[in-house]
Order: C-alpha cells, then sequence, then structure tokens
C-alpha cells in the first residue's frame, strides 16, 4: 500500500486517521463544552468515554443474535449515551453539593467511571460485536488506500453537524443565554430567575450523553474494539481541548480535527517506513498542544471566552 | 415562527404591562430570619400608585433584605404582599415580574460577557425560544432611540463602566415595562449630573402616572429633590414613615439614626515640611481590550496632602489606580515613591508603606472565601508577630483580628466567617481596618472608598482620610463623587478620556469648569 502511493501515503495517513480518530474528541469536547459553559467541569468525561466504550460494545456484541447485526451497534450508540447520563447525572448531584470542588468530584468520577468499566467490561474483550456501518466516500477511486481512508462513521458527521448547531444554540436561543448567564455570573442568572443547579444539571447530564456517543466511536468504530486502554487519555485530552479552542463550539470541531490529525502522523510516517523517532511523532499531539497553548497565552489579557463562574465553589 | 413569537411576547404581556397606571403594593408583617438572626421583623408599608418612594435606613438595617422578599430573592419567613390589594405569593423574581415588579439590585445583575443587546433580550420572561437577531436588534435600536439614556447594544458588559452598566440595569427595567420599579442604591456609581438626569427622567414618568418608584439611599439630597414619600428601618425594624415635604433632614436622619447626628465638618491642619511622595511620570495603560486608558501622566502627590481625581466613570481612572495598586503593568512610564522606583512589589510595597483602597473591595482587595481574620492579616501575616519564620502564627492573627473587628466595628458572625458573606459596608469596613490600621502610612490610595455605603460610614471614612492627611500622609484619592472630592481634596484634577484635563488648587476651584472638563469640553 504504501510502496504504490509512496510519500502520497504521508497525507492520506494522516487525513484518514483524522477522519478516523477526531470522532471522540470531538464528542468529549462538545460535551464538556456545554458542561463548562454552565459553569461546572467535568473532568470525570474520561471514565464516561471508557464507559460508553463498554457499553456500547456489550450491547452491540449481546443483542446481535436478537435484532440482527445491522441495529444493534446502533442500539449500543444509544446505551452508551444513557450511561453516559447516568454517571452525568452523578457528577452533577455531587459536584453541586455545597462546598464540594467540582475538579475532586471529576477526578473520582474518572476512577469510577473507568472501574465500572473495567468490572463489567471484562467479558467482552474477546467477543466480536457488530461494527457501525460507515459511509464510503472513497468508492471513486480504485486505490484501495483511498478507499479504506475515506470510510468515514455517520457518527463522525454527526458530530460535525452538531458543532455549528451547538454554537447556534448558544448564540440565538433563550436556553443557550441562559446556560451562558449560569456560567458566567450565577447571580445574575438567579435574577432572571433561573434555577442554577436544574440548568447545570441538564448540562452535565447532556455533555455526558455526547462523551457517552463519543464512547461509542471507539469500541464500535475505531479502533473498533474494546479493551482497557481504548481511551488512552482521549477525554482527558478532550477536556484540555475546550480550553483550547476558547469554549467555542466550532473551534472544538477544528481543535478535535487537529488532535485526531496529529494522533496520525506517528502511524501515517511509520506507514512508509520512516521508524526512526517513532514515539516522538506518536507524541506530537501532546508537543503541539504545548507548543500552541504557550504561543496564544497572553499575562496581560484574561482567556476570552471563559465562563466567570467556572471552577468557582457553590 | 416570528409571529407566533411575536403573539406569545404581546399575550405574556397583556396582564399587568399594557395597564396604564402602575399596581397598588402593600407589605404586610413581613419578618425574615436567617438561622437565628432576624434581618427584618415585622415590618409593613404600602407604596401607593404613581408614587416616588424611598427606603432609608443605615447598613444592615434590612432595606436590602425587604426588597428580596418582594422580589421573590428571599422566601419571607413570615408576612404578604399584596398587589392591588390581593395576596400574591412571589417565589421568584419571574413572578414578581408577572405583577408588574421589576429591580435594579445594588450589585450588577447583567452578565459581563454578554453584550448589552443579549443581556436585554436574556431578561425578558417571555416564552420565544429562539432569538431572531435581525429581528431583535431592530427593536432594541429602536427602543434605544425612545429610551432615556443610550448604552451601546452590541457592547460586552464587562467593558462598560460602571455609570452606563447602572443605566443599563435601569434600562433593562423599562425594557421589561415593569410597572414597580424597586432601585436599590442607583445613583451610587453615577456623577451628580448623571444621577440627577437619570432621576429626573425616572421622575418625570412617576409624575406622569406610568410607573411608581421604590428606592433603596442614602443621600438625602436625592430623596429631598426627587421622592414623595419615605419609610426608614433601623435595625430591622420599622421606624417611622411620612411625605419627604412635611420632615427635615434632620428628621429623616433622626429616624435612621435613632438620635440626631449632624455630618461632620472636616477639619484639615497645615502641615509643616511637605514632601513629594508619589510621582507619576508619564504613565500609560491599556484597558482589558488592549486599547489605551491612559495616556501619559504625570502628576506629584506631597505628603499631608489629599490629592483628588474626578471624572466620570471608564476614563482611565480605574487603570491608573491598578497600575499604582500592581494589578495593571504600565505600557511605558514610570512611578516613584519616595524618590525610587516602585513597582507594587510587596517588598516594596512594605517599605515605602503604601495602602490601598481599592473600589469593589470584595473583588480587589479581599479574598472571598477566606476569613474575616484572612483577610484583615493579608498585609502583615508574613511578619512578627503573626510569623514565626516560615510558620504563621494564627492565635496573633485571631487576637489581631478581633481587635479590629471590635475597633472597627466590622459586623460578622464570628472572625472566621469568609468575607464574601459579609454585607457591602462591612466588606469595605474590613479593607479599611486593614489599610488603615498599620503604622506609619506614607501613601495611600483610595479609589471610591465610600461607593455604597450609608451617611455614618461615609462620615468616618472621611474622617479617617482626612486624619491620615493631618498625619503626614500623601493621599490620592480617586472617586466619581465630586461632592466627596472637594469635601476632602486639598488639590483637585480631572481626568478625561485617559489625560489630565484639568488642575487646580481647591481654593481656586471652578465648579464650572470641572464640570466642562469632566464632559470632555
Amino acid at each position: 500500500m504504501a510502496d504504490a502511493l509512496g510519500w502520497w501515503g504521508v497525507p492520506l495517513g494522516i487525513l484518514a486517521g483524522t477522519l478516523r480518530g477526531s470522532a471522540p474528541f470531538l464528542f468529549v469536547s462538545l460535551g464538556e463544552c456545554l458542561t463548562e459553559k454552565s459553569g461546572k467541569i467535568n473532568l470525570g468525561l474520561e471514565g464516561t468515554l471508557l464507559t460508553g466504550a463498554m457499553t456500547a460494545y456489550a450491547v452491540s456484541s449481546l443483542l446481535q443474535d436478537k435484532v440482527g447485526s445491522a441495529l444493534s451497534p446502533w442500539l449500543g450508540v444509544l446505551a452508551a449515551g444513557c450511561a453516559g447520563m447516568l454517571l452525568g447525572l452523578l457528577h452533577a448531584w455531587l459536584s453541586q453539593q455545597p462546598k464540594v470542588n467540582d475538579i475532586a468530584v471529576g477526578i473520582a468520577m474518572i476512577i469510577f467511571g473507568s472501574g465500572i468499566a473495567f468490572f463489567f467490561g471484562k467479558p467482552f474483550i474477546q467477543p466480536k460485536a457488530p461494527q457501525l456501518p460507515t459511509i464510503d466516500l472513497g468508492a471513486w477511486s480504485s486505490s484501495p488506500a483511498v478507499q479504506s481512508a475515506l470510510k468515514i462513521s455517520p457518527l463522525f458527521l454527526l458530530g460535525v453537524a452538531i458543532a455549528p448547531l451547538m454554537f447556534w444554540f448558544f448564540k440565538s436561543t433563550r436556553w443557550g443565554l441562559f446556560i451562558r448567564a449560569v456560567g458566567d455570573s450565577p447571580d445574575a442568572a438567579l435574577a432572571m430567575g433561573v434555577s442554577i443547579t436544574k440548568v447545570r444539571m441538564l448540562c452535565i447530564v447532556a455533555g455526558s450523553f455526547l462523551a457517552g456517543i463519543g464512547g461509542a466511536c471507539l469500541s464500535l468504530y475505531y479502533p473498533g474494539l474494546w479493551s482497557e486502554s481504548v481511551s488512552s487519555g482521549q477525554g482527558l485530552m478532550a477536556v484540555a481541548l475546550v480550553i483550547f479552542a476558547r469554549w467555542n463550539p466550532i473551534q472544538c470541531l477544528w481543535a478535535s480535527l487537529f488532535f485526531g490529525g496529529a494522533q496520525a502522523v506517528g502511524p501515517a510516517l511509520q506507514s512508509v517506513g520512516i521508524d526512526q523517532g517513532r514515539y516522538l511523532f506518536n507524541a506530537a499531539p501532546y508537543v503541539l498542544t504545548l507548543l500552541i497553548m504557550i504561543i496564544t497565552c497572553s499575562p496581560k489579557k484574561t482567556l476570552s471566552g471563559a465562563p466567570g463562574a467556572l471552577g468557582t465553589i457553590n | 415562527m416570528t409571529e407566533v413569537a411575536d403573539s406569545l411576547t404581546q399575550n405574556s404581556m397583556v396582564d399587568v404591562h399594557s395597564l396604564v397606571t402602575p399596581p397598588d403594593l402593600e407589605i404586610v408583617n413581613m419578618t425574615k430570619r436567617f438561622g437565628s438572626f432576624t434581618a427584618l421583623e415585622n415590618v409593613s408599608m404600602r407604596l401607593k400608585p404613581g408614587t416616588f418612594h424611598a427606603l432609608l435606613g443605615e447598613n444592615g438595617a434590612g432595606k436590602s433584605t425587604l426588597v428580596k422578599c418582594i422580589m421573590g430573592f428571599y422566601t419571607p419567613t413570615s408576612g404578604e404582599v399584596l398587589v392591588n390589594g390581593q395576596v400574591r405569593q412571589i417565589d421568584s423574581p419571574k413572578d414578581a415580574h408577572r405583577y408588574g415588579i421589576g429591580m435594579v439590585y445594588q450589585h450588577f445583575t447583567s452578565v459581563p460577557a454578554m453584550t448589552v443587546a443579549e443581556n436585554l433580550v436574556l431578561s425578558r420572561f417571555d416564552s420565544t425560544n429562539v432569538i431572531n437577531w435581525k429581528k431583535e436588534y431592530e427593536e432594541l435600536s429602536a427602543f434605544m432611540a425612545s429610551a432615556p439614556f443610550q448604552v451601546p447594544l452590541d457592547v460586552p458588559i464587562a467593558q462598560l463602566a460602571a455609570g452606563q452598566k447602572q443605566k443599563l440595569e435601569i434600562l433593562k427595567q423599562l425594557y421589561l415595562k415593569s410597572k414597580i420599579l424597586i432601585l436599590d442604591e442607583p445613583t451610587s456609581v453615577l456623577t451628580p449630573g448623571e444621577a440627577d438626569e437619570v432621576l429626573g427622567l425616572i421622575r418625570e414618568q412617576v409624575t406622569d402616572g406610568k410607573l411608581s418608584v421604590l428606592m433603596i439611599s442614602h443621600k438625602f439630597r436625592e430623596v429631598t429633590a426627587f421622592v414623595d414619600e419615605i419609610t426608614v428601618l433601623r435595625k430591622g425594624k420599622f421606624a417611622g414613615n411620612g411625605k419627604v415635604k412635611d420632615l427635615s433632614i434632620s428628621e429623616m436622619a433622626e429616624m435612621m439614626m435613632g438620635e440626631k447626628r449632624e455630618p461632620q465638618p472636616v477639619e484639615k491642619f497645615a502641615h509643616g515640611e511637605s514632601m513629594p511622595v508619589l510621582q507619576l511620570k508619564d504613565i500609560r495603560a491599556n484597558k482589558d481590550n488592549g486599547l489605551e486608558a491612559v495616556c501619559g501622566v504625570n502628576l506629584t502627590v506631597n505628603s499631608g496632602e489629599i490629592v483628588g481625581i474626578a471624572g466620570i466613570s471608564g476614563n482611565g481612572q480605574r487603570e491608573l489606580v491598578e497600575v499604582l495598586a500592581g494589578q495593571r503593568p504600565a505600557t511605558a512610564g514610570q512611578v516613584l515613591v519616595n524618590g525610587e522606583v516602585y513597582s507594587a512589589t510587596r517588598k516594596e510595597m512594605f517599605k515605602h508603606r503604601v495602602f490601598v483602597l481599592p473600589e469593589e473591595p470584595l473583588r480587589n482587595a479581599c479574598v472571598a472565601h477566606m476569613s474575616v481574620a484572612e483577610n484583615l492579616a493579608l498585609r502583615t501575616f508574613d511578619r512578627p508577630p503573626q510569623a514565626k519564620g516560615i510558620l504563621l502564627i494564627f492565635k496573633a492573627i485571631r487576637e489581631m483580628a478581633q481587635s479590629l473587628i471590635g475597633t472597627f466595628k466590622i459586623k460578622t458572625p464570628s472572625p472566621d466567617t469568609p468575607v464574601g458573606n459579609l454585607s457591602g459596608g462591612n466588606v469595605q469596613r474590613t479593607v479599611l481596618a486593614r489599610e488603615l490600621s498599620a503604622d506609619h502610612i506614607k501613601l495611600l490610595i483610595a479609589a471610591n472608598p465610600c461607593f455604597g455605603l450609608d451617611f455614618a460610614m461615609v462620615d468616618y471614612i472621611h474622617s479617617q482620610i482626612v486624619e491620615a492627611r493631618n498625619r503626614g500622609v500623601a493621599v490620592l484619592l480617586v472617586s466619581e463623587d465630586l461632592d466627596e472630592l472637594l469635601k476632602l481634596s486639598d488639590r483637585i484634577i480631572v481626568i478625561s478620556g485617559g489625560h489630565f484635563a484639568y488642575e487646580s488648587p481647591i481654593d481656586q476651584a471652578d465648579f464650572v469648569a470641572i464640570g466642562q472638563s469632566m464632559a470632555g469640553h
């Protein structure tokens, strides 16, 4: 494959990796963006991601005989979202108790979510679960490399559609404005008669639903298996990515694509036979993130777009 | 879609808001307890339709509690609110709005990161879920054009000056078509001219019978000029009421304080030797948005002198004070204190004895979640007797706090209460206690030190500042209250658009020229 394409394999590999690998980033970062806009941080989305991946895989695997292997992965996606919502509900309840710090709760939720996933996921490491269908945009090409690169998950397209939708939601709907008000100035929201607890609860639960779906992308699309190391910290990176995207859903989309692409640099170079410094290339996303953070930060300006109530205790 | 939204908007407004006359509001035997503390006890009052009513009282008298109970912000322990003679249950500001009651809170309630337009639309209690921005902008522009004062629509609130924010809060209620307006110290951030303008325009609406107003105020000048009736609270209880035309200022003050008290005139002593303490050399600084706020100012403040800086909020005084307090880097120029370059490090502050009373003390001078005792120790905790090496001596911190709480009469449940839980006046007292209790202050920088305080407290702060001056302290006083500046300053400077536009010794100050320079002419 690499021989046929030569050096063209590198950009193609990165493109393919971007399209495949950015979906979990996208869902988790959109979920976190929604949560943080309401003034709460949910670090536990890493755990939610794993639980979602496990649930989706388990449901898809268990139901394939009953509903057929066409429908069962989709039920898996739905179940992953719902599992995410349950974890979100727990986080929302815990983190809104008086004098409770949401970072601490979030770390507990990472451990809890991964624990749950590992505990219930043990029996599903071996069996094969039906995968989500893909949309083949590469059918026009005769090259099998191009064809496999352009197999796109419908979930990825869904995520791409949610990003502008969420942007519009924050800008032009009453609910969106309420969420921003709650996240930026709870006192002001209270004066408008908005229940802060309810708004945050809904945002955390909805955000966790998205993160759960992100997990389904991992186990039912790419890499398309369930193992305990399937997320490799992508949930946590996605949380950082929201800061990088300045709490803007559209920029979450670009940032997710960027991360997904950066992740593919190492494997793409490997595919053309560059093995030297493999680990260095695999670290590309982290190095790039650090670089961009350093370049864009300024001690003189406050981080624009940060919700004002973020990180304050109830 | 928009038509449906439109008819919905109108339907929800029909009940009260299309009526010409404001409703009659009556409060009967209202009591509010917070735990064991009674903030309000059996208070009754009546706001007649089409009157301008003032609620007077000292800090902590229960005025804010009373109006927050009316608005449904707090649930009263007992008591009733009657609207047009009928008992109404008001559980939230939304309910209050249904009966035509709207409030302008003491703390700004606009969302800082959103624009004026977004805040106005957000404040509306209707059921339009999707916002058509094109249409909203047309309507908002039309509303702004007809409103008594204007605020730009596209600017985020965080970039507005305090005066503009306050105007926006009042505009918000007019936009909501509220019939009863509750104002919590609405003029504390406005220049006297702006205050008269705003209150005058509201007064016109009241005279035309379109509005009733319940205003919490400390300023007798405004009460006598604009108000019909007053109700006075003292320590959470009803202390008297009456028509303004039947009462003298000293009678009103007596109701408030429980005894007669005249505002104390300040006494200044001439000072012997005067040395330059603070020197600014061509200081420049930017606003948060990167535009230049302070455009090269030069200033010298001598020992034993109060230099007053007047100006309408948003003309660079905030940034100037932040530069001096070390909160904002100057982009050019030099600050010299006692002839040495000063960059507001902790070491230099201690060496040169520089103290600051910034505006919004809770934000600029306190750590809200830390206790009163810890906040009182912020200047001294790392030195003996409060520290021994790297260890803190909590007993010393606590003892010092207890003595300061006593001397400065800070009302707090205990020294361990988070300072953010105290009322605005008591937060100010806490900062004052910390900044003024030190020995040998050399330089005091004060910005709007009396913002939102009652007049006993204002007198107290004024006397403290003048006393400091008489001891030989150099004082830079930045204020939006011109009366305060004229009363205290030895020299007055007007800042306008980041430049010093006027400077004069106080005895030669020309009131007309000051006003013109403030307005930028």
